[in-house]
């Protein structure tokens, strides 16, 4: 990827809460795929989506979508300016139905390419669900609806923060499916994953965070095949490091569809 | 605390089952049961009597509730409206209740051609209406004026807000002063409504229930346009998240400023039913934003649903207390109204509908 044709492009970013900063000079490039951020807990993955979709203001560097300085800006802005998000947690609104989680959004999204009408037809099951509170959905269908409202803003980039986690397998492979399918339609997607599993089927590169930059970046093949990668990066398998990157076993301990 | 101005979510039959085992919730239901057989059977030698013996006189001052609840409503909706989104404490919300309270007498006097002894007849429809909707416009206006130059730029230090609103209180109290003059004026209802009917022989005011129809005209309004419209929908999803709205594209600074708008807008239609039902004078501006505090920590600030609940309660408890003490405690009934909000924060520390954070 040459920093020319890159969709988006982060450069030497800092950022942190107060006096902690977290991202340490952080660079990476994207173009229009799927790219996965890996790294233990504590790296500073989710920092890097609260700065990326402005939550957390930058104390440095640069963020650039398409060429365009997005760092600094308010989170509507960014999001206007295509960068859209699927925070970790979901975090859907619990007074609003499913049907309102998307309705709110509608107005936008008329005669593009993501609406209500095709979110439920990428999702059947929310489609069953439109009246229920988003407190009601279960982890799969709440991850679904984060999904579908990210995807009415029509954005070129999705960034995605531990889609996984809590996920039953066949949840999880619905996931990597709707990636996949974005991707192929020209939705470039940034996933940020605990679960290596998870991480290297829902994308082809996989870029090691560690200590808020950016250390080595392999293929997911490259990773899974090479358990001393894992050991040194991920912290897998390692005594020194309990919080290590889970590789697939934590998939089953979420509640189910 | 995470309040939800309209709620979806339903508490767990287990959740109930826990509370029902607090001693308080007993407490209250203990003394729930109390008032009601007090109220019912006992009260005899007070200014009503027993409920069983007079029934009218039980039935006109559940009138006097309901149709004060409505009031209550009306100029609490709004105030629990901006706190619920933008967690302002709006103390300036008093001041609009009064101002367009003011302005709408002012532009009755000149719609009717008389300044002094406005007599109903002389009332029509509209010689109400279009002062009311002048009044609350100004109170909008106004509201959003304070939002967009003083509150805007502390977005967040809602401390220092709640300082800024209060502060302009004081300036508006004095201004309004030199301009309305220190003596109590009153609004005059519309004649077409200025009747009487008799209910179980007790001698009953339309105004009354006219008031409360556009309290509930003004609370089907406000419940359309949270669940119905897509701003409405805004607004309630940044009441429960409103850096998640952000991050959606929204622009929440329009939403707050229209969010101050209608909260502005509804203290002034409860001014002008306030004016109309009980005057308007110095010191209304301070004991209307009690009213609507009281109103909003009963139900929960934040909940219409709560700010309905907690209406009903409240104004029950003004109507009944003076009714139903015994004639020679009945200076006491103001004690009443800290009674129910002693109850309730006893029982449900966040009000009937506010959640903690």
């Amino acid at each position: 990827m040459t920093p020319d044709d890159a969709l988006l492009e982060v450069r030497d970013l800092r950022s942190g809460y107060g006096a902690s900063q977290v991202l340490d000079g952080l660079s990476f490039s994207m173009g229009v795929e799927a790219v996965a951020v890996v790294g233990r807990n504590g790296m500073g993955k989710t920092t890097l989506c609260d700065t990326l979709v402005g939550f957390v203001p930058p104390s440095g560097g640069e963020i650039r979508l398409s060429g365009r300085r997005l760092d600094g800006l308010a989170p509507e802005t960014i999001a206007i300016a295509g960068l859209a998000y699927v925070p970790q947690g979901r975090r859907l609104f619990p007074s609003l139905t499913v049907d309102e989680h998307l309705a709110m959004l509608a107005r936008r999204a008329r005669g593009r390419r993501w609406t209500p009408d095709a979110v439920y037809e990428l999702f059947p099951r929310l489609a069953e669900r439109r009246q229920h509170g988003g407190a009601d959905l279960s982890g799969g269908e709440q991850q679904m609806l984060a999904v579908g409202r990210a995807l009415l803003l029509n954005a070129p980039l999705i960034v995605m923060d531990e889609p996984s986690e809590g996920l039953a397998p066949t949840i999880v492979d619905v996931l990597v499916e709707v990636v996949r399918h974005l991707v192929a339609e020209g939705v470039a997607v940034l996933v940020v994953e605990q679960n290596l599993r998870a991480a290297v089927r829902l994308a082809d590169r996989q870029l090691v965070m560690v200590s808020g930059r950016i250390e080595a970046e392999f293929t997911g093949e490259e990773l899974l095949d090479r358990p001393e990668l894992q050991r040194r990066y991920l912290g897998v398998g390692s005594a020194t490091a309990p919080t290590g990157l889970a590789t697939g076993s934590q998939h089953t301990e979420g509640d189910d569809a | 605390m995470t309040p939800a101005l309209i709620d979806a979510d339903r508490s767990s039959p287990k959740g109930r089952v826990t509370e029902l085992r607090r001693p308080s919730v007993w407490v209250a239901a203990v003394v729930g049961a109390a008032v009601a057989a007090w109220v019912l059977f006992l009260a005899e030698g007070t200014p009503a009597g027993a409920a069983v013996d007079d029934p009218g006189k039980f039935l006109v001052t559940v009138l006097d509730g309901v149709t004060f609840a409505g009031l209550l409503f009306v100029a609490a909706s709004g105030f629990t409206l901006i706190f619920g989104l933008m967690r302002t404490v709006n103390m300036a919300h008093g001041s609009l209740f009064l101002l367009a309270a003011y302005v709408a007498i002012r532009v009755q006097e000149a719609m009717v051609g008389r300044s002094r002894n406005i007599d109903p007849a002389d009332v029509g429809l509209l010689d109400w209406l279009v002062p009311l909707l002048a009044g609350a416009g100004v109170a909008a206006v106004l509201g959003l004026l304070i939002q967009q130059v003083f509150l805007q730029w502390n977005e967040g230090q809602e401390m220092r807000q709640t300082l800024v609103t209060l502060a302009i209180t004081v300036v508006l109290a004095d201004q309004m002063l030199r301009e309305f003059g220190g003596l109590a004026q009153r609004m005059v209802w519309p004649g077409a409504v200025t009747h009487f009917f008799s209910v179980m022989g007790e001698r009953y005011a339309v105004t009354r229930l006219f008031m409360l129809a556009i309290a509930v005209l003004v609370g089907v309004a406000l419940w359309l346009w949270l669940t119905r419209t897509s701003v409405g929908m805004v607004i309630r999803a940044g009441v429960d998240d409103r850096q998640m709205v952000r991050g959606l594209g929204i622009n929440i600074r329009r939403v707050f400023a229209l969010t101050f708008l209608a909260g502005s807008f509804l203290a002034g239609v409860g001014g002008v039913l306030g004016a109309s039902f009980a005057g308007a004078a110095p010191g209304t501006d301070g004991s209307w934003l009690l009213n609507a505090l009281v109103v909003v920590i009963i139900g929960g600030l934040g909940s219409l649903k709560g700010a309905a609940a907690g209406s009903l309660l409240y104004g029950m408890v003004v109507a009944f207390s003076p009714a139903y003490l015994p004639s020679q405690y009945s200076y006491y009934a103001i004690i009443m109204t800290f009674g129910l909000l002693a109850l309730v924060l006893a029982v449900r520390p966040y009000g009937l509908f506010g959640r903690p954070a």
